[in-house]
């Protein structure tokens, strides 16, 4: 009743004219750009059921949210997969995305399957290692189903090493292999003698050097360091620059003081400095950590997964446990290497946009201006893409900031009704590998989701709600 | 007493701590503080401040310390402004930055009181009842939103207090913001209702440039006054204006209202000492304590002589009761003798309200109208691009815009008719609005007088061209300079609509006598 006795402030929804006119005679205005929300009508009545729903959605979504910003991802050991990951055993292949069959695998999965099974010593060769996965012998799983997450084709097997991000607010660990490096590298569905020494020299000295440095330094709070490097020019997705760093500057000291001969500990500092992407597989498993005790939360539509297998595009929500919501995975727009095209490109790929689930990536492009032409253009669209992410986050994150907006916290937690009501979807940047396999990286750039998979959520979470 | 509070795990960058110290430090029984993390730098501070405790001394570089020498219970207090130092946003003053959405709006201007609708109408209702449901007021000018939607957007605004304008509002002023199709007028005691869009434009430029001013004006949308809708909102407008100290004289403005709508109108004016004035167009009330006024300009001028204390003296004023004007009668002689062919009236309009109060004048005075929305079904052009006889459109209408802008925005249309009517020999007088304001055209007066010379310059027969300039001298498109560019192109221009129908009326007559 109070209108009258207040000051106007106007919200224009519509014509940019009117905008103009009340900024003109010194009204307050703030004028939206308004899009329809996606897909139509068939929407429209599933976003009218869902506000008939008997649901406290807002409530459940601060609650799925507040258990991601209280997280506390800490590095605190490297093992053999076989010996930590659940579930994991000898013909088992854990790869990146929603769970796919051989047949349908793109080119990069494929060849990383392959090269799996070389480095495993199940097969000698390709023809072996095909022959093998054709006899059933080999079991194929998404790393999301053992607590895991694997960037591009993601694959693990059996005695590869990996990362054990503990989230000690909760005692959950999340699991990822160690960064091998980029260009030609497993990752991207390389599998040649090189890729294999690599793996093998991973195996036999990076990891002995690095578990024995993180036993003697202890462990390592990777949500401080991912803050600190937001800070540096890094979005911990397409640059990890800034947190291998201060990754190196955390346990150089105690490297030093391991048991190692000093050429290994020299071929370990220069190899983790030699690639910018080190980190990357402790950001990634530090977002998984992250949003493991959301996932179950009743009643939330916050996003827990959002994963890619080259071929589909599945996301997960906390208030559907268990479920995949899958579509194809889609281009990428990019700027690509020397001697490559679009025509090279594999659609998305990669268990890396749990990086934007947890509120950093592309959520967080602001806090990079220096990677923006890889991603499309200037710093003013890189600021702009993560004000836009505001619009379809729960919460804005109180550890991860950006300097650039005076240090608001990221979009976190992605609210598919958001995403669906105002037609905006998460902005994912990424890397793009070859489509065939054996091949590699061949550039970088930025992608979305396919529609599909917020509007089918949605309608299921209706229809579990409902009931 | 030092206090000491050691969180774990909590990194900030050091200056944002170096700030949110100096913030501390301003709560009063603070007398030394430091907030950092715990690094040895920050620990030799506290060392040489004396206040280092075996507390902080444990703290690593990754935890959160808060060290605060100063009375006891401070520390509720220092801890409660931390946070909320910590958690603030800072507004940017990038003035070009658009939200996506509402609730990004709503990020962007927390205190947001109004929503400003305009998307196409099969979403405009979605949009409408977020609004509410997020207790802000909506003003709705999307049409096309349907009748259930209406009604239950205006039910569920009276449960919250909320006022719905609309749909299909194309004008209102409220706290002295003109809003959509607006004029810029002068701020006072007069408030107004008005279920006519441009019938508010009208009364309430006329009511500033009088010398009036308007407290506000709330639009209600021509269906709200209907049975269906029941007049939610311009009986809430009604009761609004009622509780508002700013408004002294309430005025309403509409279309003739169903009659259950009238009744509590009345009765609502009844129960308040306000003054008041009602003009339904084309329509009466029955009731000898209700002041009503015969046309718009009649309820503006009465508006402000209540609004002024002065005593109404006359049945039906005019503008030109209160400004000087030209010698009407001579002037209508003297254009009925120029007029060389034609013996007919024909209205160009682009404002709804204006339309209507001309074609009730005319067929009062000369006869029956035709029209494509007319007085008399019997006298529904068949063919809208057709004048017959005495004919007034409205341009503004659907049937007219499909696919172009609305013709106060676009003078396409309404200049190529102009020209055609004039050249039509049958045409005796043209008559025309023209609207100011913000929503407007920037020079419509060009656009007419550039019509007019084209015509002319066609054929050697006069037709004498009226035009009725709406809106006010603190307008953007500068009031006397439209005028003055219309008068030289030889356009007659008068300061209502209700002179100007009135003179094309006397014209018409001399050209009879």
């Amino acid at each position: 009743m109070s209108l009258f006795k207040e000051e106007l402030k106007v919200i224009n929804i519509g014509l940019k004219g009117f905008y103009e006119d009340l900024k003109k005679v010194g009204a307050k205005v703030v004028h939206v750009d308004w899009k329809p929300p996606l897909g139509g009508s068939k929407v429209a009545a599933i976003l009218d059921k869902l506000e008939e729903l008997k649901l406290d959605i807002e409530t459940a979504n601060e609650e799925a949210v507040k258990k991601i910003l209280s997280a506390q991802p800490t590095l605190v050991g490297i093992a053999k997969a076989i010996d930590v990951v659940p579930g994991m055993k000898k013909n088992l292949i854990l790869h990146a995305g929603p769970p796919i069959t051989w047949n349908r695998m793109s080119g990069p999965l494929k060849g990383a399957v392959i090269g799996g099974l070389i480095y495993e010593g199940l097969a000698k060769n390709e023809e072996e290692a095909v022959k093998l996965v054709e006899s059933g012998e080999i079991e194929f799983d998404p790393w999301h189903h053992h607590d895991g997450v694997g960037p591009m084709a993601g694959v693990a097997t059996a005695s590869m090493p990996v990362f054990i991000v503990e989230n000690t607010t909760f005692g959950v660990r999340a699991y990822c292999t160690m960064n091998e490096g980029l260009g030609k590298v497993l990752r991207y569905g390389a599998y040649s003698q090189d890729v294999i020494d690599r793996l093998k020299w991973m195996e036999e000295v990076l990891y002995p050097v690095l578990a024995e440095t993180l036993k003697l330094k202890g462990p390592i709070n990777l949500k401080n360091l991912i803050t600190q490097a937001l800070q540096m020019g890094d979005e911990c997705h397409n640059r990890n620059r800034a947190a291998t760093s201060l990754f190196i500057r955390e346990i150089a000291p105690a490297l030093l003081d391991t048991s190692f001969s000093n050429k290994e500990k020299k071929q370990v500092l220069e190899f983790i400095n030699s690639n910018d992407h080190f980190f990357l597989n402790l950001s990634m498993p530090a977002a998984k950590a992250s949003l493991m005790p959301a996932e179950g939360t009743k009643g939330s539509t916050v996003v827990t997964v959002m994963a890619r297998n080259g071929t589909d595009f599945g996301i997960r929500v906390a208030g559907l446990p268990g479920e995949w919501f899958v579509g194809p995975a889609q281009e990428v727009e990019g700027l690509y290497f020397p001697g490559f095209t679009k025509e090279d490109a594999n659609p998305d790929i990669g268990d890396s946009t749990i990086t934007e689930t947890v509120g950093i990536g592309g959520f967080a492009m602001a806090a990079a201006p220096a990677i923006v032409k890889f991603v499309g253009g200037t710093a003013e669209l890189a600021l702009k893409t993560t004000v836009e992410m505001y619009e379809i986050a729960v919460s804005e994150n109180d550890s991860y900031r950006v300097p650039a907006l005076d240090f608001r916290g990221t979009p976190t937690g992605i609210d598919i009704r958001k995403v669906v009501e105002k037609g905006i979807l998460p902005r994912i940047n990424t890397g793009i590998a070859h489509k065939e396999p054996g091949i590699g990286q061949v550039g970088a750039g930025l992608t979305y989701p396919p529609i599909n998979v917020f509007i089918d959520a949605l309608e299921r979470f209706v229809e579990v709600y409902s009931s | 007493m030092i206090h000491t509070v050691v969180r774990e795990n909590a990194y900030h960058d050091s200056v944002t701590l170096m700030l949110a110290t100096e913030e501390i430090k301003t709560i009063e029984g603070v007398e030394e503080a430091l907030v950092g993390m715990g690094t040895e730098t920050n620990k030799g501070f506290l060392r040489d401040l004396g206040m280092l405790t075996p507390e902080s001394e444990s703290a690593t570089p990754n935890d959160l310390l808060i060290v605060v020498k100063g009375e006891e219970g401070i520390l509720d207090k220092v801890l409660a402004k931390l946070d909320e130092f910590l958690k603030q946003k800072v507004e940017t003053s990038d003035e070009e930055r658009f939200a996506q959405s509402l609730d990004g709006a709503l990020e962007m201007m927390p205190n947001a009181n109004m929503v400003l609708i305009s998307v196409a109408g099969e979403y405009a209702g979605r949009e409408a009842m977020k609004a509410l449901k997020r207790g802000l007021n909506v003003m709705l000018f999307s049409d096309n939103v349907s009748l259930e939607e209406e009604i239950k957007l205006k039910r569920y605004a009276s449960e919250k207090g909320l006022l719905v304008m609309g749909p299909d509002c194309g004008t209102a002023i409220i706290n002295g913001v003109p809003l959509a199709f607006a004029n810029v007028v002068s701020r006072g005691n007069i408030g107004m209702v008005a279920a006519a869009g441009t019938g508010a434009q009208e009364v309430s430029s006329i009511i500033s440039n009088l010398g009036g001013g308007v407290s506000q004006v709330i639009g209600t949308g021509g269906r709200d006054v209907k049975e269906a809708v029941g007049g939610i909102t311009f009986l809430e407008g009604i009761r609004r204006l009622i509780e508002d100290d700013e408004t002294h004289v309430i005025v309403l403005v509409s279309k003739p209202p169903h009659k259950s709508v009238i009744e509590k109108a009345i009765q609502l004016l009844k129960s308040s000492d306000k003054k008041h004035v009602v003009h339904f167009i084309n329509g009466t009330v029955d009731d000898p304590n209700i002041l009503t006024a015969e046309t718009l300009e009649d309820a503006a001028a009465k508006a402000v002589l209540l609004s002024r204390g002065e005593p109404i003296e006359k049945d039906v004023y005019t503008v030109y009761d209160f400004i000087e004007g030209p010698n009407f009668k001579t002037l209508a002689k003297e254009e009925a003798q120029k007029i060389s062919k034609g013996s007919y009236i024909r209205g160009l309009y682009s404002g709804g309200t204006l339309t209507s109060e001309a074609m009730v004048m005319i067929t009062k005075e000369i006869g029956p109208v035709w029209s494509p929305s007319p007085l008399d079904p019997a006298y529904k052009l068949e063919n809208i691009h057709e004048s017959k006889e005495h004919t007034i459109v409205d341009m503004g209408e659907d049937e007219f815009t499909q696919g172009r802008p609305h013709p106060m925005i676009d003078f396409t249309m309404r200049k190529e008719r102009l020209v055609k009517e004039y050249l039509d020999p049958d045409t005796a007088i043209i008559l025309l609005d023209v609207v100011l304001g913000y929503g407007s055209n920037m020079d419509p007066a060009s656009e007419i007088a550039e019509a007019v010379e084209e015509a002319r310059s066609k054929t050697s027969d006069y037709v004498t061209v009226i035009a009725a300039l709406c809106g006010t001298y603190g307008d953007p498109q500068n009031y006397n300079e439209q005028k003055k560019n219309l008068e030289e192109a030889g356009v007659h221009v008068f300061a209502s609509n209700a002179s100007a129908v009135r003179f094309a009326i006397d014209v018409w007559k001399e050209l009879k006598a």
